[in-house]
């Protein structure tokens, strides 16, 4: 590792000269080590609870029959992994997380916009909002089985009613929260309505949204993997049920860990955008760390 | 002038809900449909089924795992964070596990704990604890990280016991983080209480309600719905109740006594995109983002 962030830095040392003097400001070498060094122990944390997960096991301190091996597991995820019925599983599950937060996107940010822009409307709709928002989605679980049946549409509804509110509230707050002077210089600029909202508005709500989403991003597959369970729709937390009814436990860990690691993705991925797309932003340069 | 156009805004506030509701209670009562039961049909089986008959059934056990749960995470949460928060190389280790742990979604652990408790109270306390322990153990992390270092080297070369040390100076100082921690795993709590009593269970909430549509009990399971809404409102009220109490001191010093809304543009998404604050973010469940409070709180005409 310690040669892959040398051969990083190399070009470094050949940049321009005011990217050199950047550099040259914190020791790079001190740089460096501090990273591999915070490296080390993150590893070093993995492997010591897999190990100790592992030998628990092995020796039976962990009841064999509930906590088998973690290199059994994991040989478990690799056999699914190289076969397609868990990447259907896996299909049907995204489908609903990504078809019920495009949904969810497509009616909150407008409506957020609009709330967050109109004084009356909001004020007329707060009580509303005020009284939604801390029902649980999942109460409404059997009014969705009802209405929609077990299938996919049961879970997309339930998605975008739960993701609906936080896209919802962080565009209203992003809105409010435009800088009033940015604003009334757009206006005294002459810029026309239009130019004013993509120009000023939208900018400086998109942090908020942003944020909105990768919130709903990860209440998606929550609550798609909770439709999945309770009720049966097909997707990756049925499968977990089966296999844990029919006594396939290794398989049910593997399934388990597979739901985690996609979790894991899905928050990456959103934050690798996030951070892209909004490098502009304020708090987005000051914690390039 | 002033106060008229107040009350006007006051009003206002009424006018769409009643209008709602009223709509509701006008296409339901001649609707005749099997699924949305007329209002006063909602009513009167809310009456008859909560006041009180199944009170001790299905509300109070359901209450006592949530509060078990809660008061668990919280505990694990503080007690951890705060130890993490003090020792880099140990939160550096755990960071890994801590953040796949985090990104697992907690349902997925329901078959997980039926395994390891059965079928028992045990399982659904272990389920709320493990959903709610998370946004609580980062936030204290952030907090305790974020205690100016003058604080603890003035708090050594005084010889503050750490006892006191962690008592006056430490919990304080994290107390603003761990209680938006708090409120965002009692949201998380409560959808949990409501999942893991949903799978495998003989009462509680979640049960009532998926039982009544199994048996096609149409309103009662309205009224478990409506329960469950009416919950989830008193349970964040009194928590915003409680942690007004516990920090005015916090909000005094940031003088934001009369104004809400900037201290939550600090608190929020503004700066959410820092690593930590989008970690606890993450974790946020359906009902409850932490740029809630603004609007919660602050009063329209600010």
């Amino acid at each position: 590792m310690a040669t892959r962030l040398g051969e990083t830095a190399s070009p470094v040392a050949a940049a321009p000269p005011e990217a050199a003097s950047r550099t040259a400001r914190r020791p790079g070498r001190g740089a460096l080590w501090r990273r591999g060094a915070g490296w080390l122990p993150r590893l070093a944390g993995i492997a010591a609870v897999l190990v100790i997960l592992e030998i628990g096991s092995r020796t039976g301190v962990l009841p064999r029959e509930s906590f088998p091996p973690v290199s059994e597991i994991w040989s478990s995820l690799l056999g699914l992994v190289t076969d397609t019925p868990m990447w259907v599983e896996v299909g049907r599950t995204m489908q609903g997380w990504a078809v019920g937060l495009l949904l969810a996107i497509v009616l909150a940010v407008p409506l957020g916009m609009l709330l967050g822009a109109s004084r009356l409307a909001f004020q007329m709709t707060r009580l509303i909002i005020e009284f939604l928002r801390p029902v649980p989605s999942v109460a409404l679980i059997p009014l969705a089985v009802l209405v929609f049946g077990t299938d996919q549409d049961m879970k997309v509804f339930l998605i975008v009613f739960a993701c609906f509110w936080p896209i919802l509230f962080q565009a209203i707050y992003g809105v409010q929260d435009v800088d009033p002077v940015a604003t009334d210089t757009a206006r005294s600029y002459g810029l026309p309505l239009l130019a004013r909202f993509t120009r000023v508005t939208l900018p400086s709500a998109a942090p908020y949204i942003a944020t909105g989403l990768r919130i709903s991003s990860a209440i998606a597959l929550i609550l798609a993997l909770t439709a999945e369970l309770v009720v049966g729709a097909p997707g990756l937390g049925r499968a977990i049920v089966v296999s844990q009814t029919s006594g396939q436990i290794t398989q049910m860990y593997a399934l388990i860990l597979a739901t985690g690691l996609l979790g894991w993705l899905l928050n990456s991925v959103f934050q690798a955008v996030e951070r892209r797309l909004l490098r502009w932003h304020p708090s987005h340069r000051e914690v390039a760390r | 002038m002033r106060s008229a156009s107040r009350t006007g805004t006051f009003l206002l506030q009424f006018l769409l809900p009643a209008a709602l509701l009223l709509g509701y209670g006008v296409w339901s009562s001649q609707a005749d449909s099997f699924y949305f039961p007329p209002l006063q049909e909602i009513g009167r089986t809310f009456a008859d089924t909560w006041l009180f008959e199944r009170v001790p059934v299905d509300l109070v056990p359901s209450l006592a795992r949530l509060a078990a749960g809660y008061a668990l995470a919280v505990v694990v949460g503080v007690s951890v964070g705060v130890a993490l928060g003090l020792w880099h190389l140990a939160r550096l280790a755990s960071e890994p596990v801590v953040e796949f742990l985090r990104a697992l979604p907690a349902p997925a652990l329901i078959p997980f704990a039926l395994l390891l408790f059965g079928t028992g109270n045990n399982s659904k306390v272990f389920i709320i604890a493990l959903g709610t322990v998370w946004p609580i153990l980062l936030n204290t992390i952030d907090g305790v990280r974020g205690l100016e270092s003058e604080q603890l080297d003035m708090a050594r070369s005084y010889r503050i016991p750490p006892r006191s040390g962690l008592l006056h100076i430490i919990l304080p100082a994290a107390s603003p983080r761990i209680f938006a921690g708090m409120r965002t795993s009692l949201s998380i709590g409560i959808i949990l209480m409501v999942i893991s009593e949903m799978v495998a269970s003989d009462n509680g909430l979640g049960y009532f309600i998926l039982q009544s549509q199994r048996s096609f009990a149409i309103p009662e399971m309205w009224t478990g719905i409506v329960l469950i809404g009416i919950l989830g409102f008193v349970l964040n009220w009194l928590f915003l109740r409680v942690e007004a109490r516990f920090l005015f001191w916090h909000r005094g010093a940031r003088g934001l006594l009369g104004e809400d809304t900037g201290h939550r543009a600090g608190d929020g998404a503004g700066d959410a995109a820092g690593a930590e604050e989008a970690a606890a973010d993450t974790a946020a469940p359906p009902a409850m983002p932490p740029t809630m409070p603004p609007i919660a709180r602050s009063s329209p005409h600010s």
